[in-house]
């Protein structure tokens, strides 16, 4: 085993700094506490979506509803937050019991998540053109104060995706049920000759998918200041990308939870990046997907040699 | 001994278990008191694993009772196929089934643990606690597992049930693991074992049970068998161990295999790689076979077919039919303009099913309906059913059982004396006996090469430990 595969967290935080040290090089001025917020400002929600989807992939799915349920709860957010707060936050609450539900049926009834979720992912798409027909709404005034603060010496997109790189840290990879939920993912049938019920396990899966895809989208207006339908479609993919360029894989239990957080900053950057290197809008995302494919072409080269070794 | 001393840890009685018209387990009354070690013999598809399902509660019984009249705690299984999280360490593995584990700090106490069950079972075993397991070997694997069975788990171990525990184990860790076992139910705990190495059965077993066709059909005393007789109850007309037959000798003797480390296979042979596990066997055949077949233009008829022995990773297609397993193998060359002859892929399939034995009614059920021993036959059928020339195989009878080896040997020494090259890796000695030739590996070198009267246990052992201090 070399060292590369065994500290897999190793690619993604080299890939990272790379790439801000071409940004910096390129641009000095975003070297600094304003410019770093800047940079990382929509960071936060992505980050918040990865580690949702973290939840998934770590029991062996894949949630292709990521993006619409964040439009959905930013919908809810920049309306029924706002304006009847208690109401609103039951139907936040109730949106993450469903994500839990939508776990436990998909492990009793054997069903293919990415089916599931694919379908789900129209529903909450419909829910959210109900509730906010037209690009609108407005942020609670605590969560724009909460998204804008400014923290001394670090900026605040950078504290919160330490936070949360901790917080989800010690939930998933230090913590004993974080430990078993990983575990459902490595051996599903060993888990459940333990004595576990693994839809329950499932259910907290998906409950905690839920619960950090809600705070992906109150995250994404408390910066925005308002909401659309439509407003974080491409979080599905991005979440995806950045679960693998942190260092996961799609099947076994095998996530990093500052790996998923590395990578969705990664992504955030390379955007940047390609605007600093005035790059014509049609051919930035192009670029971003092969940033991403010459990311993740290193780590499995490096994993090739790893036993090989 | 007071009355709660001796009361069964597991009492069944007349218990069945039925999944839909098969009887996998028709009326089985036994109990296992403190301090019994009970062997558990029969061949594939007898019900044991059946059983050891009904004990540990995986499923309930169709009929009659299953009783823990002291509660279930403290009742482990150890199973055959490798039960591990391959994700997490060694450590978070202990984590899975103990209760106790809750409060920050747990991993601290979850090394401790596993560490002094692996130092208790397998003296100077060499894992660490905190590595993953996928980085383990899969005698250390199954190690670990073992140690997770034994271990205290907030709690203590009271009935360990043993599945194979040794078919990945080399002799000394084995060896090891019996003795375990002795003083574990010295010290008043109870294990049910089992294995299909007889030998080992004998070594341990206070008392051994022989099931066949869901039903017991004979309970003694260890000391009221003998191996004769045990492998009669199981109902198989077994030959006594082949290696006294003169195996047939390759005609030609055209060179077909010569690598750089000094493997070399003749026309008609059967080549036996053997030595501790772990010693490089595995990886110079992968090696070989590789080297043999993954060419762009290996063409219609490839020059070497692998049966395997880790079945789930490199073995069976889970998702597909008997038949379709089968055939894989031989799709290219019956095809016609890329299109599936079906009916040829018919034909070889139930041309095979019934040289080799496989025990089904309809070829079209899926793989998985087969019990372990049927779907190491349907490799053996996907690996013979084509043309190739050389036949690698890595340590295929892996629980296997003991009828079923007769049957394959046989298959092996027919396919041999038709011209065929055999590459042979096994942990039994016994198998390696069967060869016509063997390498003995040392630390991923060859250490030896034995033929004819020369392959026997002692020089094989000697070539496998020689130079190394005892430990």
């Amino acid at each position: 085993m070399s060292f590369l595969s065994r500290h897999r967290i190793i690619l993604p935080v080299v890939s990272l700094a790379v790439l801000l040290a071409l940004t910096f090089w390129m641009q000095p001025r975003a070297m600094s506490y304003f410019g770093l917020n800047l940079l990382f400002n929509l960071a936060v929600p992505i980050a918040l979506a990865t580690v949702a989807q973290m939840m998934i992939i770590m029991v062996n799915d894949i949630d292709l509803s990521t993006g619409a349920f964040v439009s959905l709860v930013a919908c809810i957010t920049a309306t029924f937050l706002n304006d009847a707060p208690l109401t609103g936050v039951l139907i936040l609450a109730a949106l993450v019991l469903s994500y839990a539900a939508m776990g436990a049926v998909i492990h009793a009834l054997d069903l293919p998540a990415i089916v599931v979720t694919l379908g789900m992912s129209f529903v909450w798409g419909g829910l959210a053109l109900f509730v906010l027909p037209s690009p609108g709404g407005s942020s609670p005034g605590w969560l724009r104060t909460l998204m804008t603060v400014k923290p001394p010496y670090i900026p605040m997109a950078v504290a919160a995706s330490i936070i949360i790189a901790v917080v989800t840290h010690l939930l998933i990879v230090r913590s004993g049920i974080g430990t078993v939920l990983r575990g459902v993912g490595g051996n599903a049938q060993s888990v459940a000759r333990a004595g576990w019920q693994v839809t329950w396990l499932k259910a907290l899966a998906y409950g905690l998918a839920g619960l950090f895809g809600v705070f992906a989208g109150m995250a994404l207006v408390g910066l925005t200041t308002s909401a659309d339908a439509n407003i974080a479609l491409r979080y599905t993919l991005l979440s995806i990308a950045g679960v693998i360029l942190g260092g996961g894989e799609f099947t076994g239990g095998k996530v990093s939870p500052v790996g998923a957080v590395i990578g969705a900053l990664t992504l955030t950057l390379a955007a940047s990046f390609l605007s600093f290197m005035r790059l014509p809008p049609d051919w930035q995302i192009g670029a971003q997907g092969a940033i991403l494919i010459l990311v993740l072409t290193a780590r499995l080269l490096f994993a090739r040699k790893g036993p090989a070794a | 001994m007071s009355e709660h001393e001796t009361a069964p840890i597991v009492a069944l009685t007349d218990a069945a278990r039925h999944f839909g018209p098969v009887r996998a387990l028709d009326g089985v009354s036994l109990s296992v008191a403190p301090g019994d070690c009970l062997g558990l013999v029969g061949h594939n598809g007898a019900g044991k694993s059946t059983l050891v399902n009904l004990i540990n509660g995986t499923f309930g019984p169709s009929g009659g009772q299953v009783a823990f009249p002291q509660g279930s705690e403290g009742v482990r299984s150890v199973f055959q196929e490798l039960s591990l999280c391959p994700n997490l360490t060694v450590a978070e593995n202990l984590r899975i089934p103990h209760p106790g584990l809750k409060r920050p700090g747990w991993r601290r106490i979850a090394r401790a643990e596993i560490r002094a069950s692996l130092d208790a079972v397998f003296p100077g075993h060499g894992i660490d606690a905190d590595s993953e397991v996928d980085t383990l070997s899969i005698a250390e694997r199954q190690m670990v597992e073992i140690a997770i069975g034994f271990a205290p788990r907030g709690g203590a171990a009271r009935l360990v049930i043993l599945d194979e525990p040794t078919s990945a184990l080399d002799a000394g860790i084995a060896e090891q693991l019996l003795a375990h076992i002795r003083r574990f139910c010295e010290g008043g705990g109870a294990v049910i074992f089992i294995s299909h190495m007889l030998g080992e059965v004998f070594s341990v077993a206070s008392r051994i049970i022989v099931l066949k066709d869901g039903r017991i059909v004979a309970e003694r005393e260890a000391a009221g068998f003998t191996r004769q007789g045990l492998v009669d109850a199981m109902g198989h007309v077994a030959a006594e161990t082949g290696g006294t037959a003169a195996p047939a000798r390759g005609t030609a003797d055209e060179i077909v295999i010569r690598t750089a480390e000094g493997l070399v296979a003749r026309r008609g042979e059967i080549v036996g790689l053997s030595g501790l596990a772990g010693h490089g066997q595995a990886a110079a055949l992968a090696r070989l076979f590789l080297s043999q077949t993954s060419d762009w233009r290996a063409g219609r008829a490839p020059r070497a077919v692998f049966v395997a022995g880790d079945r789930p990773r490199d073995g069976v297609l889970p998702l597909w039919s008997i038949l379709r397993n089968i055939s894989i193998s031989v799709l290219r060359r019956d095809a016609w303009r890329g299109l599936v002859n079906r009916e040829a892929e018919r034909r070889v399939a139930e041309d095979w099913r019934r040289r080799i034995g496989i025990r089904t009614d309809n070829l079209d059920n899926p793989l998985l309906s087969l019990s372990g021993g049927n779907q190491q036959k349907v490799l053996f059928a996907r690996a013979l059913a084509s043309d190739a020339p050389l036949v690698v195989m890595d340590d295929p009878m892996r629980g296997v059982d003991v009828g079923t080896k007769q049957d394959v040997y046989a298959m092996i020494r027919t396919e041999a004396a038709a011209g065929r090259t055999f590459l042979w890796y096994s942990t039994e000695t016994e198998e390696v006996c069967q060869c016509d030739r063997v390498f003995v590996f040392r630390n991923h070198a060859i250490s030896a090469e034995l033929t004819g009267a020369d392959i026997t246990e002692e020089k094989i052992l000697e070539a496998s430990f020689e130079m190394q201090e005892a430990s």
